[in-house]
């Protein structure tokens, strides 16, 4: 019917909306969970699911149709107060609605949804109201997306034109309802030759004779290839609202309709009947395509196989009037954008700050003095960009919440796999976070949800002993801390058995026996590659993928994470992240000659090396004493390969670096230049990964500089040279 | 010759395609997201024919078409309601609102100019 | 010589980007050529093989060296302000070629190209995928593919 872009378009923007209207059903099925929920609620997660089963139908999506109708049949019976949800009745709603996520996804991707996986919850679903299948499915059927029959109609069809004498007389409530007689006229007109006599006056034969208002009826000759239907559906609005006769001419003669079924609410009050034109006066001249499907079955039509439009089985009470108590303040208007647009924006505004930077270093460099008014418009240029490249960010912020939902469903459906039951509680979740973050977020944080139902939390029954209430409790929260965004997944189960994560490691080798370990460096043993501490792998978190997989996706993302544990109480881990992929608050430094930036929240502090605070240890290193404890000691430009290690390093500059796993290291570098926000420019696309270095960046003197990626640093590329030659002491 | 249609329907891919049929029928649409939002755009206008979806937050079809009707001005305006169901006690329910006509979801776009031509006539000049 | 073939494919020309590395000739498909750019320092990328220079800011992106010379193994002097940068696009790629100096953008029938010889050190050979007569001097074209720097792992 259209060009297939706007549709494409549509269907795109449908799958977008989807999302939203999953996040709403899931919002208001934890809020009923939770005893928060009003009416409204209810018919929130009824619109949810009545709107996507809307839009699937415009697309053809059967699967999701068939579904989401008879999700909502069982949410109509909640809404309509027929049905009460207790906890378990709440948790098979989030279980169907998980299953309604999968379905869009599928329809989405053009994949078939396995009807016999979700046909035991739906049944499962229907069986609360006791509702029976069959009746269902009729309903569904009549949902389907109109076919067109016109060649369903009379025999006489194909031999030729019809001849029909209709009579029509509108009712007062007809005019009442909008409905125009003439157009009705003038669509009756476009199905073939008309001759139309209009009458002034009752038709005597007419039950309602008290009908007051309406005077005119019409008598119209049809002469017409059409079917029957097509003309009883001229009149399918009025039907009830006005005395319709349909005779067939030709042939044998057909008695008189029966009176059409009333219709029991008309409006009461009474608008004045509005005056009609003469019909004749209205030349059927309209160039509609008449292709009306369907046809009433109340009409009757005595001869003809009329397709008829299957009986609806039961009349739900679908629709009350419901004006909500909600908020009369109207949604916050939003536009949609393609994200392709945004990164385009980002990357330009990125050009622009470098730009901005690079202006300024030629003004420094032509000497203009620092009061003149060049300097100061150049200030507040400065001041713009910052400001822009900060909105320009927001654009790409979204609130974790959807990935908190995805969460939920995690929680569930481990919990359910392994019996346990568990409780999940979540904060923040309207902490706005760079949606590329969000995007890389979701895997790691499946990752340890799964291992908090799994290992993190205890069985039924040590809970229990252990005096704790038998559901186990997973908090997922999130909020912004110092520029940047902390998310903590913690449980309140048994905490980190230390002594069998040491023995499991000195097992595999990780440790060596009898290496002192504080309870910190034991429990950031976790994050070592091939860590596992089930006993028996379970499919949910044991397979394949181990914490270290988890650290390293976070640190791909600029983050890290932080384990805490207390026996009995339980464990936490915190992830912390930058804000935004396209940003980074770094310290400009210089090794070798060359400048790099290394990101500022690696920084506790910055000390100089002097011969006292330094020790050798072993024949190529060195450690730095910094107040009681010593630090290894590396030399930047060394590590990187750019140079040998110098002979003496009193007087140099020495970052102190931590990473979230309690690690730290001194870090030799030649200068530090300043600290600025730099932007991001991966490396990987270009050119690949580069042991220590996380991507680069542009200075302002248009020079790349690369950023350091302090953890790979410390920990691939931990060559160990120290200084020249192991016989070069420091002097005491 | 064109008419003008208000749609005000809650669902935005609806209300898309709503916007695209319409459209490439040779109306002009007004579209708003609920009852409330659809008074709101109504004022000042005066469509030739008015679309509106049933179930929708804040104020739904049939208080939408009530308080529409209870406007002088547009106490004659032709209101196709959008639904799912084709049961007939909807469109009775419709109808006792104050509804002109209904149109069934998902809805062919022939079918929504011809209803729209049924009940508000060629253009607006007839 | 290559008279036969030379008949078939007249219509064929392929234009090819000439330049100097070193003492000898070489080209690229003109097609796989975005810019051409004088000398920047590039920044050089820790523990790249030795051909990698590092990587210069184009345009805010970063674009990564390869200095042919050291790529093809010849020995030429260190580069200064008279090299020049060959911005090549290389499938999904860019890749910037420091190469001597560039002298000529020459269409040549596709006839003319001949597989280089089998003798040639392999070394060599896999780095060029034609070799042309032009004014009586030997043209290598360069499979560009082949001059990438490798990903990921950095070996050599």
């Amino acid at each position: 019917m259209t060009s297939p872009d706007p549709m494409a378009e549509i269907r795109a923007s449908f799958f977008i909306e989807c999302d939203e209207l999953l996040e709403a059903l899931q919002d208001g099925l934890t809020q009923i969970d939770e005893g928060a929920a009003d009416d409204e609620t209810v018919n929130v997660c009824f619109r949810a699911v009545h709107s996507i089963k809307g839009g699937a139908g415009a697309f053809g999506l059967d699967d999701l149709v068939r579904f989401a109708h008879r999700y909502e049949t069982v949410l109509d019976e909640v809404r309509g107060g027929r049905l009460a949800l207790d906890h378990d009745a709440v948790l098979l709603f989030m279980r169907a609605a998980d299953i309604l996520f999968d379905i869009v996804r599928n329809c989405r991707d053009d994949v078939e949804t396995d009807a016999t996986a979700v046909e035991p919850t739906l049944r499962e679903l229907e069986s609360l109201t006791g509702g029976s299948e069959g009746e269902e499915e009729e309903e569904v059927a009549d949902f389907q997306p109109m076919t067109l029959s016109l060649d369903l109609g009379l025999g006489a069809v194909d031999t030729g034109d019809t001849r029909y004498e209709i009579r029509f007389r509108p009712e007062r409530e007809l005019f009442a309802s909008g409905n125009e007689p003439l157009f009705i006229l003038r669509a009756l007109g476009e199905l073939g030759h008309t001759e139309t006599e209009c009458t002034l006056g009752a038709i005597p034969d007419l039950s309602k004779l008290e009908a007051e208002g309406a005077l005119l009826s019409w008598k119209i000759i049809l002469e017409t290839n059409r079917a029957r239907n097509e003309i009883e559906e001229v009149f399918e609005f009025v039907e009830g609202l006005c005395t319709l006769e349909i005779e067939e001419l030709s042939g044998f003669s057909l008695p008189p309709l029966p009176d059409l079924p009333e219709i029991s609410e008309v409006p009461g009050d009474s608008a004045e009947s509005i005056e009609s034109e003469d019909a004749n006066s209205a030349p059927p001249i309209s160039r509609l395509n008449l292709t009306l499907p369907g046809a009433q079955e109340t009409q009757t039509p005595k001869t003809a196989p009329v397709s008829e439009t299957p009986a609806p089985a039961h009349a739900s009470a679908k629709s009350q009037t419901q004006r909500s108590s909600g908020s009369p303040s109207a949604p916050p208007a939003t536009v949609r954008v393609d994200l392709e647009r945004i990164e385009r924006l980002v990357n330009l505004v990125g050009e622009l700050v470098i730009n901005q930077a690079m202006l300024s270093q030629s003004v420094a460099q032509a000497g203009i003095p620092a009061n003149s008014p060049v300097a100061q418009d150049l200030e507040e240029f400065m001041q713009l960009t910052r400001d822009i490249q900060d909105s320009v960010m927001m654009i790409r912020a979204q609130p974790v919440k959807s990935l908190f939902q995805r969460m939920a469903r995690i929680v569930r459906e481990s919990s359910a796999s392994l019996g346990k039951r568990v409780r999940l509680v979540t904060d923040g979740e309207t902490t706005e976070v760079d949606k590329t973050v969000i995007e890389r977020l979701a895997d790691p944080l499946t990752h340890m949800i799964r291992n908090a139902v799994d290992h993190g939390l205890e069985s039924a029954e040590s809970r229990i002993e252990a005096g704790k209430s038998e559901e186990g409790c997973i908090t997922l929260s999130a909020a912004h801390r110092s520029g940047r965004v902390v998310i903590e997944v913690s449980d309140d189960g048994g905490g980190i058995d230390r002594e069998k994560v040491r023995a499991i490691a000195e097992e595999k080798g990780l440790v060596q026996a009898g290496q002192s370990l504080s309870e910190s460096d034991t429990d950031a043993l976790l994050f070592l590659p091939g860590f596992s501490t089930a006993k028996t792998v379970s499919n949910l978190s044991g397979r394949g993928v181990g914490m270290d997989v988890v650290r390293k996706s976070i640190q791909d993302l600029g983050g890290q994470v932080h384990i805490t544990s207390t026996p009995g109480k339980g464990t936490s881990f915190s992830i912390s992240l930058p804000l935004t992929l396209a940003v980074l608050d770094g310290m400009v430094v210089e090794a070798a000659g060359e400048t790099l930036v290394v990101p500022l929240g690696s920084i506790v502090e910055t000390l100089t090396a002097r011969h006292e605070n330094m020790r050798a240890l072993g024949a190529d290193s060195q450690v730095l004493q910094v107040r009681q404890s010593f630090v290894p000691l590396l030399d930047l430009g060394v590590e990187l390969g750019f140079r040998e290690p110098r002979s003496d390093y009193h007087g140099s500059v020495v970052l102190l670096i931590t990473l979230e796993d309690g690690t730290r290291s001194a870090l030799i570098v030649d200068r530090i230049h300043e600290q600025r926000q730099v932007v991001i420019k991966g490396l990987q696309e270009s050119y690949g990964y580069v042991p220590g270095i996380a991507a680069a960046t542009i200075l302002g003197d248009g020079q790349v500089a690369l950023i350091l990626d302090p953890v790979d640093l410390l920990s691939s590329a931990n060559g160990k040279t120290r200084y020249r030659s192991a016989d070069l002491q420091i002097a005491g | 010759m064109s008419l003008s249609i208000l749609a005000v329907d809650d669902s935005r891919t609806i209300r898309d395609m709503l916007k695209l049929a319409l459209t490439q029928a040779g109306f002009e649409p007004q579209l708003a997201e609920d009852g409330v939002h659809g008074l709101e755009v109504l004022d000042g206008l005066q469509p030739d024919a008015i679309i509106t979806d049933i179930n929708m937050p804040r104020l739904d079809g049939f208080g939408f078409i009530e308080a529409v009707r209870g406007q002088d001005a547009h106490r004659a305006t032709p209101i196709l309601v959008l639904t799912t169901e084709s049961a007939p006690e909807l469109k009775a329910r419709a109808r006792a609102a104050g509804a002109t006509g209904w149109i069934v979801k998902p809805f062919d776009p022939a079918k929504l100019v011809r209803a729209l031509h049924m009940v508000a006539g060629p253009g607006a000049t007839a | 010589m290559n008279e036969q073939t030379a008949l078939q494919n007249e219509a064929t020309d392929r234009e090819l980007l000439s330049f100097r590395v070193g003492e000898q000739e070489y080209s690229v498909d003109i097609m796989s050529v975005r810019e051409i750019r004088g000398w920047t320092r590039p920044t050089p990328i820790p523990h790249s093989a030795d051909y990698v220079r590092g990587v210069i800011n184009l345009r805010g992106t970063v674009l990564p060296i390869v200095d042919l010379a050291r790529r093809l193994d010849l020995s030429v002097e260190e580069a200064c302000e008279r090299n020049v940068i060959i911005v090549s696009k290389i499938r999904h790629q860019t890749v910037g070629l420091l190469v001597d100096a560039v002298s000529d953008i020459l269409a040549i029938p596709d006839s003319e190209m001949q597989p280089p010889p089998e003798m040639t050190e392999e070394k060599d050979r896999g780095f060029v995928k034609a070799l042309t007569i032009v004014d009586g001097r030997m043209l290598r074209v360069l499979d560009l593919e082949t001059v990438l720097p490798e990903q990921s792992v950095e070996a050599v």
